[in-house]
């Protein structure tokens, strides 16, 4: 059985969850990168992309586009995604609120100058009085390990990607979410994380101005 | 026998019609909570029944779920509109998420300045035409059977058909170099619960008029 190929730029954007989910999961992976806009006409000219954009993953017989359908797959396929409707409804949940600040994120390289700092102010309002204490109340509220069903999920995975993200921009947003703190050890403890989150793993640096030219060539935007 | 979902929304489509819309196919009746003020949305706010402070939310079994996303997948699979297996259900969540970004454009298309407008109907118009409706009718072609996936009905063809009505009131030539596009939204249309749910008097929602979008604008301050 092949390895996942992952299409994208090399960079995090909508591919980064991707590569954190593959990773925990223990699921080692291929990625063939984007580097022009040539490389991306070549994909969508030989019809390889549904919508003509990527992230594209291509596994089991199956090019999947669309980050949401490929993550769902992963989640099923390697059991990260609940025993029942009901802890799955639970997992979307928090997951899609999760995707909404992580948006924010993915979004903010491309923000003119002048309008950043005003989108950071947004981030951390979200993050400090939105998301992280909804999130810190699950845990609150249950008191386990993990944040749906006694066990490790996609939750979790996507949870601790975001919170390297909101440590990143601010570390102490943080302070006041003990219990998420404490889940982000955890995760990051767990040997396939451990690996991924080393120097020299597939996960990606904040994109810097350079890259961030690059794919405004490739995606024209 | 347990109570009918509660659908937690102001009297208007936004990111509540594909949950209607989903639901009425699978036969379900629900009920609808407008919020029609300010004070309706704090109040459920204050109550904690908003997990992320936003609608839409759905009470049902004993939950009160927020997220579209999240909504539409417990409703799909309580429903068997979810495919047979995971290989089904990720070309229903490809095909699906595709109409999620077109129906974005579409459904924000009110919010946009007056002087962008224009531009922006080009845009939908062209993605409508050159990406999103060429990939569905290729689908269709591909095994030239009667639903998108699996040879059944599934949610894929209730958000595509319902999207299929948007297009064309946005413009009714774009459906034009669609014919399996278009049996597809006749042929669901004629479907029992979706006939009853397109008829008036149903809870679908009209279009945003300009009254509507103010009162929306007052609730939600944006």
């Amino acid at each position: 059985m092949g390895k996942p190929v992952l299409h994208y730029f090399n960079g995090r954007g909508r591919m980064e969850s991707t590569r954190w989910l593959l990773a925990a999961a223990g699921v080692e992976f291929e990625e063939k990168f984007i580097a022009s806009p040539e490389d991306l006409d070549k994909l969508r000219n030989e019809g390889s992309l549904m919508f003509q954009q990527v992230p594209m993953v291509e596994m089991d017989g199956m090019r999947i586009v669309q980050s949401r359908a490929i993550l769902n797959y992963i989640a099923t396929k390697y059991n990260l995604y609940g025993k029942d409707a009901k802890e799955r409804v639970l997992i979307d949940m928090y997951t899609e609120g999760m995707a909404d600040l992580n948006e924010l994120f993915i979004l903010l390289p491309m923000a003119p100058k002048e309008e950043k700092p005003a989108k950071i102010a947004t981030i951390k309002d979200k993050a400090k009085n939105r998301y992280l204490p909804a999130f810190e109340k699950v845990l609150k509220s249950h008191g386990q390990d993990y944040l749906v069903g006694n066990r490790l999920s996609r939750a979790d995975i996507h949870m601790v990607e975001l919170l390297y993200y909101v440590e990143e921009l601010d570390p102490s947003l943080l302070t006041g979410f003990p219990l998420l703190q404490a889940l982000k050890t955890r995760i990051s403890n767990l040997p396939n994380v451990k690996k991924f989150l080393q120097p020299g793993s597939q996960r990606k640096p904040p994109l810097d101005e350079k890259a961030l030219e690059e794919a405004r060539k490739i995606f024209r935007f």
